[in-house]
Formats: structure tokens, sequence, C-alpha cells
């Protein structure tokens, strides 16, 4: 019972998050409705996709409320799939190089 | 002499005007992970439990779209352009990627409706914290409705099967199956969850114990979203 105040916030906090989350949506949207292209797209992609993401997990989530001994724990050991990425990165591109070579393209 | 060397082992201590909230932060986490089964403090162990599984489910999910990108990256094949494969015809307009953003912005009001709920369930005003839930596992349940007419679409118009499609390379089948369908299954199991804890929250079931239940499950339903947000972006918008 004594958790009963834990995560209470305003609902003017949760509609403000709501609606941005509406207009990022639209607005990732609208880099595919006016046809952007190259590093400019995948920018603004990312740009959007990071903030979405963000707000969902400190707001939504309570992340931003949780003691640093929680979110070291969570948000920590997903960085390692960066490495990962990197590395299927390179993969990738060397296996796109083989079969370049080997289909003659 | 004595006070001499109790002088010398003093236990070095940061002068006050030193402490910044850095200092600060560093104490309470070496304190938090000190303190062995209480290491999550003030959290409830099933709310720790939960963002555990969540960390899990996070590293299939990004290894699913990790594969996805190699295929992609690799394949010699030019890769079908989502824009035009998901674009639909309504009412005479061609709108490229229509339904996707629909299904996105179903998602992002059933979180709002979620959040909604959790606050209502720690002001213990169980029916509107029922209602909520409920047009959360409604919009889920549309979500889910919506992506199975996308797949038959993409089947029996399109033509796309997991091993090969006329429009270019042969992963983006398999990709798109695997990806969304196991986040289609994550979204059909959040739509059951919710039921069932809205219906106990109606019933009175929580009165005593407390709602930090419908903050677990409303952990679950945004982690579903927030992996929608990654999956819009990469395999539909790229």
């Amino acid at each position: 019972m004594e958790h009963v105040e834990a995560q209470q916030h305003p609902i003017g906090l949760y509609l403000k998050v709501w609606l941005l989350l509406f207009v990022l949506s639209t607005m990732s949207y609208m880099v595919d409705y006016l046809e952007f292209q190259s590093y400019l797209r995948w920018f603004l992609i990312l740009l959007f996709m990071i903030l979405k993401a963000g707000l969902i997990v400190a707001v939504f989530m309570h992340m931003s409320w949780e003691r640093l001994a929680l979110k070291c724990a969570i948000l920590l050991p997903p960085l390692a799939l960066l490495i990962f990425i990197g590395l299927m990165t390179m993969e990738a591109d060397f296996t796109f190089i083989v079969r370049s070579i080997f289909f003659g393209q | 002499m004595v006070q001499n060397s109790s002088e010398q082992h003093r236990p070095l201590t940061v002068p006050e005007e030193w402490r910044s909230g850095v200092h600060n932060r560093l104490t309470e986490i070496s304190t938090d992970w000190s303190s062995d089964q209480d290491a999550f403090k003030n959290v409830p162990w099933g709310k720790a439990m939960m963002w555990i599984f969540l960390v899990s489910d996070t590293f299939i999910f990004t290894c699913f779209l990790t594969g996805y990108m190699t295929v992609r990256m690799s394949t010699t094949e030019p890769w079908p352009v989502p824009s035009e494969v998901f674009a639909l015809t309504i009412a005479g307009h061609h709108i490229p990627l229509i339904l996707i953003a629909i299904m996105t912005f179903i998602l992002i009001t059933s979180s709002g409706t979620m959040a909604m709920a959790v606050n209502f369930g720690y002001r213990r005003e169980r029916h509107k914290t029922a209602l909520l839930m409920l047009a959360t596992a409604l919009f889920g349940a549309s979500f889910v409705g919506m992506q199975a007419f996308e797949w038959t679409k993409l089947i029996v118009e399109e033509g796309v099967r997991p091993w090969g499609n006329p429009m270019g390379a042969a992963q983006f089948g398999s990709t798109f199956f695997m990806i969304t369908g196991f986040h289609g299954l994550h979204v059909s199991i959040g739509v059951i969850y919710l039921s069932t804890v809205a219906f106990k929250v109606w019933r009175g079931d929580y009165q005593s114990r407390g709602y930090e239940i419908v903050e677990i499950a409303g952990l679950y339903w945004h982690f579903v979203d927030l992996v929608w947000v990654f999956i819009f972006a990469f395999f539909y918008l790229w």
C-alpha cells in the first residue's frame, strides 16, 4: 500500500506527450509522403524514431522517475547491440562484395 | 600519536562544496547495488521482472531487425519499395503507406489510453481504469485486424511469399512475415493480457493489493508500441 503514490503524475503531462507523439508520427509519415531521399531521408527517419522512442520510455514507461540503479540495469545492456549491428554491417558489406564478384554484377 | 594515526586513517571524504549532482548519483547507485535483493528500491518485484523480460525482448527484436538489415544490405537484387508495396487506393486516390500510418496512429492512441489507465489505477478509480484498459485492448485488436488485412492483401494480391515475390529481392517476404508476425503476436498476447487484468480490476481484485499490476501491464503495452516505432522506421520508411 505504500506504493500507492509511486508513479503519480499529472494527466496533462501524458496528454502533451501523446500529442507530441502524434505530431512526430505525422512528420515521419511526411518523410515518405514528400519523397525525401538519401541522407536527408535517413537522418529524419532516425531523428523522429529516437524522439518517439525516448518519449515513450521516459514518460509513458516512467523511466525518468526511476532511480539510477534501474535506469542503468535496463538502458545500458542494449548498447551492446550497437556493436553487434556494427559487426553485421561489415559482414553484410563483405557478402555483397563477394556476391557482386561471383554473380558478375 | 594515537590521534595522529586516526587522523591519517580517516575515510576519504569529499568536501561539501565539491559534492556535485554526479557525485550524489554515484553514491546513490553504489548504495542501491550494494544492497543485495533490495537493489531496485521502490520498485515492486513484478515490475523489475517485467523490465528484465522487456530487455530480453529488446534483444530478440533487435536480432530480427539486424537480420533484416544484413539480408537487405547483402542482396544484389533490388529491394521492393515499401512505399509502393504498402500503398492503398482509397476513393480513387493512390496514397502511399496509408494503412501503416493509420496502424501507427492507432497504436500511439492505445499507448495514450494505457498511460491514462495507469494514472487512474493509482488514483484507485477502478472502473475508469478498467474501461481505459479495455479501450486499449480494443485498439490493439483493431491493429491486429488491420495487420491481417495487410497480410491477406500481400499474399493474395501481390503474391508475396517467404521464399520470393514478383517485386524484387526474395528476402523481403521472409523478413516481413517474421518481423511483423512476431510483433503482431506480441500485440495479440497484449490484448489477452490487458483484457484479463481489466476484468480483474473491474471486479475489484486489487482494492487491497494495490494497482501496480496496471503499471506492469502498461509497461508491456508501451513496449509493443516502442517496437513498432522501430519497425515503422526501419522496415516501412527506410
